[in-house]
């Protein structure tokens, strides 16, 4: 049974996103690559289920997969 | 002659002339053991004790100058109690429970690994290995003078061995010539560059890691604190690793690591060494050298660890990198594994197939050692960029966050093998508690009559009776099954019984549970026996 959420679940997507971007607004590439390491563990750890975690990483690289193929 | 390639901290067993050597037939034995490091002392303790005589032919004539290994873990602690030397090796280590990382300039967190109650032995002690080493003969000159048949030739190196299908036949150089030997068996205990693995042309292979590490033993009066501390990308050691521990007398370890492009005979000059040692500890520190040396680490395993009459235990027979402190204390495991069996296949009463679970269960054993020590060399020298980023992330968020702390892997200290899956393994009732369940090695207790359970435990296979009753004493298939009655109390609750009244667990004699019911029926005791000793 599939744990991970992939229907829309973040009410106010333009703000959050625009949130996200803000974030890296100002940064130097490797500080942004510092800072999007840190936010895939805290979220990670904040999820904590292996299996979901497994799902997340399978859709992250098969998303990726199809955006090279094309 | 026999060549000096080590210089011995402790003369132990000095060149003497065996009888063996003006023999005009090749003189059989029944176990030799090549290689007296620790787990080849170890190997011929335990099988001497068991009443098999052993040879054990080492190319030098004592320890070994120069500490390898530091760190020891409870089950090789626990080990040496069922072998006679766990004491002297605990009043002479240090024990020790907290850590400190640091990353960068700055301390990221502190540890305190809170041992748990209720075990004879501590987690971990440091002690040198030459005095390790120095304690297993101490042991067996003991156990020799209460007529235990083992024999220790020193400066005897093996220079050839020849596998036939009843024995193995040996070559054996020594200050006055050499001279021929057969073994009905053969333990390899001859270390990582193991000469009998490559007489016989047999693989080990693996991963070799492209650095190099300073190991440097100094003596100081220092007031740093009995802990172990490790740091990430210092300012004294820039986009490398370093590591403090203390051992016994004032002595510490420390570990630096250097990287791949260097030169070893250089950087091992005092000259170069007492500048990186004092940018670490700071000018002001007065310290001696006692023991520099550098390495470079590989994570490797044989194939297969029994090849006919030759078995390899010990580095012979795996290697990994010593961040986990996993060498010594998983050939130890080795040697606890092979005796018994091959004890039973000598008496007869177990076929020589048993001899491949040791197999099974060491290799088994190796690749979790292999796996978690990869895993820390891996998260201390990142390979790539990404595995970088992830590295310094888990770092900084460990300053803040408790949640990032398990993830920093600086070595994850040995914890003993459980053989789950293994062939042996006989019956379970898995509403006992899982972590005493068949494949585990017994978890300690303290028990109301006021002794320790692990001390009770071993050498034979034994039935823990708890709050049952079980025969005085069984003997099955011409093999005796100790009975070992234990009163519940709620330690040996919580670990044996869980919500069962009563317990009956069947022990292997190296004190891994083989089977468990919640109450004793003779034919499935011998059911579990036949199952354990390789019979069923
Ligand atoms: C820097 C460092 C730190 C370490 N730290 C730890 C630690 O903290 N904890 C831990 O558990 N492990 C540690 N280890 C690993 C540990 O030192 C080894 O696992 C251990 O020494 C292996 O013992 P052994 O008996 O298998 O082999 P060895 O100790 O290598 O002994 C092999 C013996 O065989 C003899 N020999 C070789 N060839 C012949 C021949 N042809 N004929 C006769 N004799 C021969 C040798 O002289 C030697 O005496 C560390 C290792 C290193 C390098």
């Amino acid at each position: 049974m599939s744990q991970l959420i992939t229907e829309p679940n973040i009410s106010g997507a333009d703000d959050f996103y625009a949130e996200l971007l803000s974030l890296h607004e100002g940064r130097s590439k490797e500080d942004s690559d510092a800072l999007n390491a840190r936010l895939i563990l805290i979220l990670a750890n904040h999820i904590g289920d292996r299996e979901t975690l497994r799902e997340a990483f399978e859709l992250a690289s098969a998303a990726g997969q199809q955006e090279q193929q094309s | 002659m026999v060549a000096v390639r080590y210089q011995t901290a402790f003369q132990l067993y000095p060149y003497e002339r065996s009888t063996d050597q003006d023999a005009s037939e090749p003189v059989r034995h029944s176990v030799v053991v090549v290689g007296g490091g620790p787990i080849g002392m170890a190997a011929a303790l335990d099988l001497g004790l068991k009443g098999v005589p052993v040879l054990v032919l080492d190319d030098h004539d004592g320890v070994g100058q120069g500490s390898r290994a530091i760190c020891f873990a409870k089950r090789a602690l626990e080990i040496a109690d069922r072998l006679g030397f766990g004491d002297p090796a605990v009043e002479k280590g240090v024990v020790w429970n907290e850590g400190k990382v640091f990353y960068d300039d700055r301390q990221v967190f502190g540890f305190n690994l809170l041992p748990e109650e209720g075990h004879k032995r501590p987690a971990f002690i440091n002690l040198q290995q030459p005095y390790f080493e120095k304690f297993i003969v101490d042991r067996i000159r003991q156990a020799q003078a209460d007529g235990v048949p083992i024999d220790i030739r020193g400066c005897n190196a093996v220079t050839s061995v020849t596998p036939n299908d009843d024995h193995v036949a040996l070559s054996v150089d020594t200050p006055e010539g050499s001279y021929q030997l057969e073994a009905d068996w053969l333990i390899a205990c001859d270390g990582a560059s193991s000469p009998i693995r490559n007489m016989l042309g047999l693989d080990f292979v693996g991963r070799v890691f492209e650095d190099n590490f300073l190991i440097a033993d100094v003596k100081m009066q220092a007031e740093f604190p009995t802990e172990r501390w490790f740091w990430f990308d210092p300012p004294f050691n820039r986009n490398q690793s370093a590591l403090l521990h203390k051992q016994p007398d004032n002595i510490w370890r420390i570990d630096l690591q250097l990287g791949w492009d260097i030169d070893k005979r250089e950087e091992q000059k005092p000259d170069n060494v007492v500048p990186r040692l004092k940018a670490m500890l700071g000018d002001d520190v007065e310290f001696e050298l006692e023991w520099v040396s550098i390495y470079t680490f590989q994570c490797r395993r044989m194939e297969k660890f029994r090849h006919g009459r030759v078995i390899f235990s010990g580095d012979s027979a795996h290697q990994v990198s010593p961040f986990g402190a996993r060498g010594a204390n998983s050939g130890l495991q080795d040697t606890d594994n092979l005796c018994w069996k091959l004890k039973l296949v000598l008496d007869g009463r177990a076929p020589e197939r048993l001899l491949d679970t040791y197999d099974i269960e060491r290799v088994h054993g190796a690749d979790e050692n292999i796996l978690n020590s990869t895993r820390s060399t891996d998260f201390i020298t990142p390979k790539s960029e990404t595995s970088r980023l992830f590295r310094n992330a888990v770092l900084d968020l460990s300053e803040v966050s408790a949640f990032a702390r398990p993830l920093v892997n600086s070595g994850r200290l040995s914890v003993p093998c459980v053989y789950d899956g293994s062939p042996l393994n006989g019956s379970d009732d898995t509403t006992l508690p899982k972590a005493t369940r068949p494949g585990a090695p017994a978890t300690d207790a303290p028990l109301t009559s006021g002794d320790w359970l692990l001390d009770r435990l071993g050498n034979t296979f034994q039935l823990l009776a708890i709050g049952a009753d079980v025969p005085e004493c069984l003997e099955i298939d011409g093999i005796e099954v100790e009975n070992v009655p234990v009163e519940p109390n709620d330690t040996i609750r919580e670990r044996y019984l869980g919500s069962a009244p009563s317990a009956i667990y069947l022990m292997r004699p190296d004190q891994h549970v083989a089977a468990r019911w919640q109450s004793f029926n003779r034919e499935a005791v011998a059911a579990a026996l036949k199952i354990a000793t390789g019979n069923a």
